[in-house]
């Protein structure tokens, strides 16, 4: 049960960070219907986030878990997040976090996650878990709209200008060794694909492989290499910036509990 | 084919299908660099409360329009000739909402 419900928050985590981190474009878009699109592809995955915390929270049956206390009251040490969804919108090397952010990465991790998520939500239509199934359906229409706008965004920028297609690049070289994570084993995911709820990502792989070289190749753009460190977010060991996240993210809900609109 | 920059994006316009059956109706205008960005702007735009199951864009320097100096002698003659209006007839109830 424990790596269950672990498994399904490992999915929501991810949602809800990587929305969380897509809205702070919201009012600072590159263009306005960048600003919009991008607005909307954090409701959809913050959506798909409540409604995996809602299941948690069903099948926890404590009668205190709900979807907020699950998104707003747990720290650093229990979000399941892969790491390439915590950082922040900017190159390795950038002065500053918040006022170096580059599109070129957004739009890098965008197109790197969907990808994946677009994978996965297709075998999770055949889940165990109905709810799961279920959740899963839907999420995947609203994921292969992600894959279409971030893999248009990446020929563009990769095929464009040289400086574009210098930023788009060092982008790629950046977030690239983060995907390591999305092949690694864990014990909640080993569990999970044994009871049939889960899918064992390595089974995507192959085909993950390919949506990637083939858009690379199309936006003229290099495949950096993955070696180095393997990050440990899902294993809810995180970077520094999971934290700052959080703290935006969370501070609201904290200064006044149970407060409602 | 010429690789001229342009300084500003076309502009585009946008046509939304509400549901299947009615026409496409001119909602709006929006800056793209092509034809494709265009019709996923515009979803992104125009179409985020459920206002469409179809989209057209067209770039707008295509559209001929009337001059607006030119309204008098176009739309006015039409004013005091309201025989034109199918107004005079009778319609049977069975024909219903036409």
């Amino acid at each position: 049960m424990a790596a269950h419900t672990d498994y399904l928050l490992h999915l929501a985590d991810n949602a809800l960070i990587l929305g969380q981190r897509n809205a702070e474009w919201c009012g600072h878009g590159p263009i306005l219907e960048e600003d919009l699109a991008l607005a909307n592809n954090s409701l959809d995955l913050i959506g798909q986030a409540r409604l995996l915390y809602q299941h948690v929270a069903a099948l926890r049956k404590d009668g205190r878990t709900t979807e907020d206390h699950l998104a707003y009251f747990r720290d650093v040490p229990d979000f399941r997040n892969y790491t390439l969804l915590e950082l922040p919108h900017s190159t390795a090397l950038a002065p500053t976090s918040a006022g170096n952010r580059d599109y070129a990465v957004t739009i890098a991790r965008n197109f790197l996650f969907s990808a994946l998520m677009v994978l996965v939500w297709e075998s999770l239509r055949a889940s165990k878990d109905a709810q799961l199934a279920a959740i899963a359906a839907k999420s995947l229409k609203e994921t292969q709209y992600h894959l279409r706008h971030a893999r248009d965004w990446l020929l563009r920028l990769g095929d464009g200008t040289a400086d574009s297609h210098a930023r788009m690049q060092a982008a790629m070289d950046h977030l690239m060794p983060y995907t390591q994570e999305f092949w690694t084993s864990s014990e909640m995911e080993t569990s999970a694909v044994e009871a049939g709820v889960g899918v064992d990502t390595n089974t995507l792989r192959a085909a993950w492989d390919e949506v990637i070289d083939d858009t690379l190749a199309q936006a003229t753009l290099k495949r950096s290499t993955t070696d180095g460190y393997v990050s440990t977010g899902k294993l809810c060991v995180h970077s520094e910036h999971l934290g700052f996240v959080l703290a935006e993210m969370q501070s609201l809900a904290r200064a006044h509990p149970e407060a409602v609109w | 084919m010429s690789t001229t920059a342009l300084k500003e994006w076309p502009l585009w316009e946008v046509f939304v299908r509400s549901k299947q059956g009615l026409e496409h109706k001119h909602c709006g205008s929006l800056h793209a660099a092509d034809a494709q960005q265009a019709l996923q702007m515009a979803r992104d735009v125009y179409t985020r409360r459920q206002e469409g199951v179809s989209i057209w864009v067209l770039p707008s320097a295509s559209i001929t329009a009337s001059a607006p100096e030119d309204k008098e002698s176009m739309f006015e003659p039409a004013a005091d000739k309201i025989y034109r209006h199918p107004t005079f007839y009778e319609i049977p109830d069975e024909v219903g909402h036409m």
